[in-house]
């Protein structure tokens, strides 16, 4: 415990903009810790890493922490991140986006950076809601479920992140939750070590604005309920998709080794003659 | 790039070729025309010299990603037309903000919406000013010819160094697909990112310095860890809600620009000593502008032009001083008269526009008709 807050003070900006803004029970502040562990764990430092974030509750996480940080327009930070990476090549980028910032507004960013495998590592915290603005419901509301927006329950058919990235080609693709801290700075450090496009979703509970609505409980009980329905990667694969219920994988779900975009364009560099970083 | 000095040009390249002069490396666009021959030029020269091109996958991403590269320290460029320069204002309101050197080109197409893809307009005069929400400042600059594609492109990206601002290129659709056989000049002048002055612990990327000076933009990985946001912030870049320093934050960003208009904004002024008429034009209407004086000046009339290089921050003190001594203005424009607005504004006096929108060139002999129907 004492070892953990040290770590997070290390990376802390203690005299910027606390307290913050995250509601009591919320599980971003989880997920930062995992972040600022994982980071600890890859050796890299500070300067080394740029942080950069989307709007929404998760955005304010590149507030907080003393790396280089950027925090962008709604749905954007992907693209601003590409710039930066291929600018300079030897800075690690993580980019962090709610499930909206990421799914909705950014999906056309989110879908290009898988495609084109480039070096970034995306952390998605998902909490099934826009919880900034009040509650609306993200593409990633399960059905019938209630938001400010959708008072009679969703009728949208969700997004599976994984699912999704996994399609569009991203090297690396791991789940965890709020519950699975330990689990999800594991998979972090891997996702940042990577070459290539990473996404890690990090399952996190909004017991405010998503959990209140839906009679989810405390933000323990939500906690609870990703313990119990989290299921490794290869017991996943293993039940009979009839009997499947509310169970999702957690883990690394896929790890290619493909040349990321930077390889393929240095490559383009030296054939015209150039010189590059 | 090609080392002739004489060269066959078209607009689009030309101003690619200002871009890689400049000392521009990075460049992210998408498609569309016709501003494309831009991206096309730059995805050949941009690897030879190192340098990066990225097709992104809609004009948002290219405005966020040429926002990156310039905050990893590389000059950045991106390219549109019509409603790209939509899609970017956004984007090109956070640089505003974040005070991210940048240049964008906008090659105008005739609006609204997909309008004439294939013709040319100047309907983006006030949107280039206007387009993005709240205050903000920006630098327009509006070139004439082939010659002007190039050493405005390099300007361009001098004045975006050197006030930490967007600028943008807003070339006419004729301008930019237009061919002229050009000498590029054997000297430039180029502006390159200032070293910081302070250490990392006294860094401050939005400090209010005495005199106006500008806070050198310190690339990230530099060992100078710092915020950027499009917040409003304080002096060390994070948000802010505190009354003063919202003032300070906002007004830092307006008076950068107002407080040097006199090295900003650049104008051409022809024949205009002893006239009776001067005719406000800009970029492909300045060319049939100037012939229009010519033929006024045979027929005994006193015309003169002023040519705004720099479209804003508007030259509203020349036009002030120029409206003491003329009697009327004409104002040709491929709108409805955005630039008109502008000369109403700055001078009491008499005021005519000529328009076009339908994507042709405004003839010398649609801005004589209405000079010799002004009767003086």
């Amino acid at each position: 415990m004492i070892r953990t807050s040290e770590t997070m003070y290390k990376y802390l900006r203690p005299d910027k903009e606390f307290p913050h803004v995250w509601c009591p029970g919320c599980g971003i502040g989880i997920v930062m810790g995992a972040l600022v562990r994982a980071i600890e764990r890859t050796g890299f430092t500070k300067d080394e890493i740029v942080l950069v974030s989307g709007i929404g509750c998760s955005g304010r996480m590149s507030t907080y922490l003393d790396f280089n940080t950027l925090h962008t327009t709604h749905g954007r930070a992907l693209s601003f991140a590409t710039g930066i990476k291929l600018a300079n090549p030897k800075l690690n980028i993580i980019v962090v986006m709610g499930d909206g910032d990421a799914t909705a507004i950014g999906g056309n960013h989110l879908i290009h950076s898988c495609r084109r495998n480039i070096d970034l590592t995306a952390l998605v915290v998902n909490n099934n809601i826009y919880g900034m603005t009040g509650g609306q419901y993200s593409p990633t509301t399960p059905m019938e479920h209630k938001a400010s927006t959708a008072q009679y329950g969703s009728i949208e058919k969700p997004f599976d992140i994984c699912k999704l990235v996994e399609a569009c080609g991203a090297s690396f693709v791991a789940r965890s939750t709020t519950y699975h801290s330990k689990m999800l700075d594991a998979l972090l450090s891997r996702g940042i070590a990577k070459k290539g496009f990473s996404v890690v979703e990090a399952m996190s509970q909004c017991p405010v604005q998503y959990g209140r609505r839906n009679k989810k409980g405390s933000p323990v009980d939500m906690m609870m309920w990703y313990k119990d329905n989290a299921i490794s990667n290869p017991a996943f694969k293993k039940i009979p998709p009839g009997e499947i219920g509310e169970q999702f994988p957690v883990g690394i779900l896929v790890d290619l080794d493909e040349p990321d975009y930077l390889e393929r364009y240095s490559q383009i560099v030296k054939n015209a003659g150039g010189d590059r970083l | 790039m090609k080392k002739h000095k004489d060269l066959v040009l078209h607009g689009n390249e030309a101003c690619a070729m200002g871009a890689l002069a400049a000392g521009m490396r990075f460049f992210a666009g998408y498609p569309i025309t016709p501003s494309t021959e831009i991206a096309e030029f730059l995805s050949v020269e941009l690897p030879k010299v190192g340098g990066t091109f990225i097709q992104m996958e809609d004009e948002i991403s290219s405005m966020g990603a040429i926002i990156g590269a310039s905050l990893a320290g590389v000059k950045s460029l991106t390219a549109t037309s019509g409603p790209g320069f939509s899609l970017m204002q956004e984007n090109l309101g956070y640089a505003s903000m974040a005070e991210i050197p940048c240049v964008l080109v906008n090659v105008m197409r005739g609006g609204p919406s997909t309008g004439m893809p294939t013709r040319p307009s100047q309907g983006d005069v006030m949107q280039s000013r206007w387009g993005t929400h709240g205050p903000h400042p920006i630098i327009v600059l509006s070139p004439q010819s082939v010659l002007e594609c190039y050493t405005l492109t390099i300007h361009a990206f001098n004045l975006a160094e050197k006030y930490r601002s967007p600028v943008i290129m807003l070339i006419d659709g004729i301008v930019g697909h237009m061919w002229e056989n050009i000498q590029l000049p054997e000297k430039i002048e180029v502006i390159d990112r200032p070293e910081p002055t302070v250490p990392p612990d006294w860094y401050n990327p939005y400090d209010n310095l005495p005199g106006g000076e500008i806070v050198p933009l310190v690339p990230f990985g530099e060992g100078y860890r710092y915020h950027v946001t499009g917040m409003v912030h304080d002096k060390s870049g994070f948000p802010t809600l505190v009354n003063e320093e919202v003032e300070q934050c906002l007004d830092k960003l307006i008076y950068k620009i107002k407080n040097n208009l006199h090295d900003i904004i650049r104008i051409e002024e022809y024949m205009l000593e002893d006239a009776d008429i001067c005719i406000v034009a800009h970029g492909s209407v300045a060319r049939s502008a100037r012939e229009a004086v010519n033929i006024a000046r045979s027929e005994g009339l006193k015309a003169g032009m002023l040519r705004p290089i720099t479209l804003w921050p508007f030259p509203r003190f020349h036009l002030e001083n120029i409206s003491k001594r003329v009697k009327l203005f004409v104002v040709p424009e491929m709108n409805y008269g955005q630039v008109y607005g502008e000369v109403l504004k700055s001078c009491p006096k008499r005021a005519v526009r000529v328009t076009r929108v339908d994507g042709e060139l405004i003839t010398p002999a649609q801005i004589m008709e209405k000079i010799e129907g002004a009767a003086l």
